[in-house]
């Protein structure tokens, strides 16, 4: 891994000015280019084909005939910049390219020289680019800096969303085979396996096994983690890193214990053992349906009745947003649950109706301030209203902590920051990336840690969790703040009858 | 019939019909893209009256921008209220008689026009000093303001300083669809204001200016949340169905 420097965090996240420009800060950070085999697994060619420039601007035309979002955006950005200091990206490196606007202009020059007569009249006045080998490196480079956060939208005043640009261009780049390794490789693990890590069958029983001996040693209840039952009433569907990463398996011990206390007959699916769609991350809505089907299939294979997803942001968006459309319609499931449900919904809903029941001494010394996670945040929603995603996850906080606090209010719910690796930017080769766009939230956990005692910051991604783990040592965080929510829970819940 | 009041009613009759072409064709083409997946910025209405009045508050208030910059938000909005007041205003040159209404807001239109030009100013300003605004600014965003400003200008030249035969407009004006040109008044501030005008129409569907049609196709903002509920397959997605 190459030097760079951990940018100092601010004293005063309320005075703090947005850094001064660094042009081209970030040009050599470069996520690895996907292998033949990685691209030609998911129908994309090898590598970078003969006639590049003619096929990118083929797919670009396709694309706007295809996506509203595309061709809104790319015609109605006024340059007011009223997005450019709102991305973790460009707070974090000061590079002017890491600005939304410019992100989007990367791509937008391209369309302005090909689609639309201002930009073949006036090309570089009216910042109109012709398509070249240093554009599409441009492309490659910055669109791989995008974790699809979409924190600018939230403050654009069209609602232009960066996310669906960068989408876009990863979709072109696929289809001229310039494909970015980390995603593709794993994509294809999914198809193959039936999970991002590329765990077996024999692995997760494996490890699902020795979960339930680990909780009977530690709590003396016989909590089952079940796999491939047929009949079952709830298909659980979760990340798969919630199988032995830390903190994320706390987490998955909390669904367990949950499901037990509930009296539910649940599953786990070797055949959908993942919850992640990287999919979306390429802007493929033909994998995205490969992938997001797969769930459909084991829920009528399994004959179950609801399907749960477990902590995951992006996850988490395409149950919520996309899977209807992808994968219903649900009409096999319980119509009392007809739609798949987040497990924070099931948690809740029970606590609310006193099925579980929580001790907070448990979690004792604790002062707990939650990230939002951007999919969850800014792209789905919980229970039935709209905000539920963020008052639910405290709720069921409160319920198993003794004291919770929230971070500076621009730093939340909406207006939450990125951890620093959604997106498909989970990946070594980017870790200089990682860290500097995780600054803005650790500069708003600063402040709460001086301020009150924060000991433990939850998140409900599995990105999140790993993100975080891995970065916040840099900032002089130690990892073990990072903590599931349901490891929260798993902690605080009573457990056996009359509990 | 001067060769003058000819020239400047085939422009401006050319530049209104590139204007509303234009933006019909654009128009066209945003309503008939489909959107396949439902993608508002959460948390959204789950209505499509809320999702109406979501882009309701961005037209009316600027409710985004407001979040983002204040101080963009106050030169924003003093430069398209101040339009708004403005073209209300200009409606009396072309009605026959003008309504009450209209003419109880005309010191209301005037004080619009110099809103206009101050918030206009303000927004130039941003566009040179701030390094951030500056990286982003290419020379048609320099250009676009240019062009409002001088036509702001130009108009309230003939406001408050050399007044133009505003009798001899209305009957140019009025002429132009019944094919027997009146003569247009001859004078300088005019004919400049009309000349910019018709090339701020022109540049319209072609421009950034397409904003003003955008805002009311964003996904982000006109959709509601109500994916969970309701599928929402696009025409060119509906053979994935059958694949599965
Ligand atoms: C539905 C109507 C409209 C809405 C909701 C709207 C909204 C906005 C917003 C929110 C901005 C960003 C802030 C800013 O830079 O000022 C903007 C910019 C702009 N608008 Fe509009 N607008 C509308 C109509 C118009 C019209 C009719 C014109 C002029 C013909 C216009 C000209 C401009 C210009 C030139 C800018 C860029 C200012 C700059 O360069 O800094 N807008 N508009
Ligand atoms: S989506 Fe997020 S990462 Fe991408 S440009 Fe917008 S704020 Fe930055
Ligand atoms: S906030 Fe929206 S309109 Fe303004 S520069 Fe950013 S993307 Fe363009």
């Amino acid at each position: 891994m190459a030097d760079f420097e951990v940018p100092p965090l601010a004293d005063d996240i309320d005075t703090a000015a947005p850094p001064a420009l660094a042009p081209n800060a970030m040009a050599h950070l470069k996520t690895f280019p996907a292998a033949p085999a990685h691209n030609e697994a998911l129908g994309f060619p090898g590598q970078l084909v003969e006639n590049w420039q003619e096929r990118a601007i083929e797919k670009m035309g396709e694309l706007l005939e295809k996506y509203r979002s595309l061709r809104v955006y790319l015609d109605s950005c006024v340059k007011c910049g009223a997005c450019a200091d709102k991305c973790h990206y460009f707070l974090g490196t000061g590079d002017p390219k890491n600005m939304p606007v410019a992100r989007q202009d990367l791509l937008r020059s391209v369309y302005r020289y090909y689609f639309t007569p201002a930009g073949k009249l006036l090309g570089r006045l009216a910042g109109a680019r012709k398509l070249t080998e240093a554009v599409l490196q441009e492309w490659y480079t910055y669109y791989h800096q995008c974790s699809q956060c979409r924190r600018c939208s939230v403050f654009c005043p069209y609602g232009i969303d960066t996310a669906e640009i960068s989408m876009a261009a990863r979709e072109i780049m696929d289809h001229i085979g310039l494909g970015q390794k980390y995603s593709n490789e794993i994509i294809g693990k999914v198809h193959k396996i039936g999970n991002n890590l590329g765990l077996p069958e024999p692995a997760l029983a494996n490890t699902l096994e020795g979960l339930e001996e680990d909780v009977l040693d530690a709590t003396g209840v016989n909590v089952k983690f079940p796999l491939n039952v047929k009949g079952a009433e709830v298909l659980l569907v979760t990340p798969s890193a919630d199988f032995f990463a830390e903190p994320h398996v706390d987490g998955l011990i909390g669904y367990a214990k949950v499901f037990h206390q509930a009296g539910v007959s649940w599953t786990l699916s070797s055949h959908a053992s993942e919850a992640a769609n990287f999919a979306m991350f390429i802007g493929s809505y033909d994998q995205m349906h490969k992938v997001a089907n797969r769930i459909r299939q084991a829920a009528i294979d399994l004959g179950v009745k609801r399907i749960v997803f477990g902590e995951c942001g992006h996850a988490w968006r395409v149950a919520y947003s996309f899977l209807n459309t992808l994968a219903g319609p649900w009409d096999f499931l319980d119509p009392r649950y007809p739609r798949p449900q987040h497990i924070l919904e099931f948690t809740h809903d029970l606590m609310m109706r006193g099925g579980i029941r929580f001790d907070k001494d448990a979690n004792a010394g604790m002062v707990v301030t939650m990230h939002d996670s951007c999919n969850v945040a800014r792209a789905s929603g919980m229970g039935d209203r709209p905000g539920g995603q963020f008052v639910i996850p405290r709720e069921v906080i409160k319920a198993c902590v003794p004291k919770f606090v929230d971070m500076h209010p621009d730093t939340i719910h909406e207006k939450t920051f990125c951890c620093g690796g959604g997106g498909g930017l989970l990946t070594d080769d980017l870790m200089e990336l990682r860290v500097k766009g995780a600054k803005p939230r650790m500069d708003a956990l600063k402040q709460v840690v001086e301020r009150d005692g924060v000991t433990n910051m939850v998140a409900i991604c599995a990105i999140c969790k790993s993100q975080f783990t891995k970065v916040m040592p840099k900032y002089g965080f130690d990892m073990g703040m990072v903590t599931s929510l349901h490891q929260l829970v798993s902690r605080a819940i009573r457990l056996g009858p009359g509990a | 019939m001067s060769q003058l009041s000819l020239t400047m009613a085939v422009v401006l009759v050319l530049a209104a019909a590139i204007l509303v072409v234009g933006m019909a064709r654009k128009i066209w083409l945003y309503a008939v893209t489909p959107a396949p997946l439902r993608i508002p910025t959460t948390p959204a209405p789950f209505t499509r009256t809320g999702a109406a009045f979501r882009v309701g508050r961005e037209v009316m208030l600027f409710e985004s921008l407001f979040k983002a910059d204040k101080l963009l938000w106050v030169f924003s909005v003093l430069f398209h209220l101040g339009l708004l007041l403005v073209l209300v205003r200009h409606l009396r040159y072309f009605l026959p008689h003008a309504p009450e209404a209209l003419v109880l807001i005309q010191p209301f239109g005037k004080l619009g026009g110099i809103a206009m030009v101050v918030g206009l100013l303000g927004l130039l300003a941003r566009r040179v000093i701030l390094p951030r605004i500056r990286y982003i600014t290419s020379a048609t965003d320099i250009g676009t303001l240019l062009l409002l400003i001088a036509i702001g200008a130009s108009g309230l030249t003939m406001t408050y300083f050399i007044h133009t035969d505003i009798m001899g407009l209305k009957a140019f004006l009025a002429s132009i669809p019944q094919f027997d040109l009146q003569p247009i008044p001859d004078d300088a501030p005019l004919v400049t204001h009309l000349l910019l005008v018709a090339g701020l129409l022109m540049i319209t569907p072609f421009s950034k200016l397409l904003h003003m049609a955008g805002v009311f196709f964003s996904p982000t903002r006109n959709q509601c949340d109500d994916a969970r509920t309701r599928r929402h397959v696009a025409p060119w997605a509906r053979p994935y169905d059958q694949q599965r």
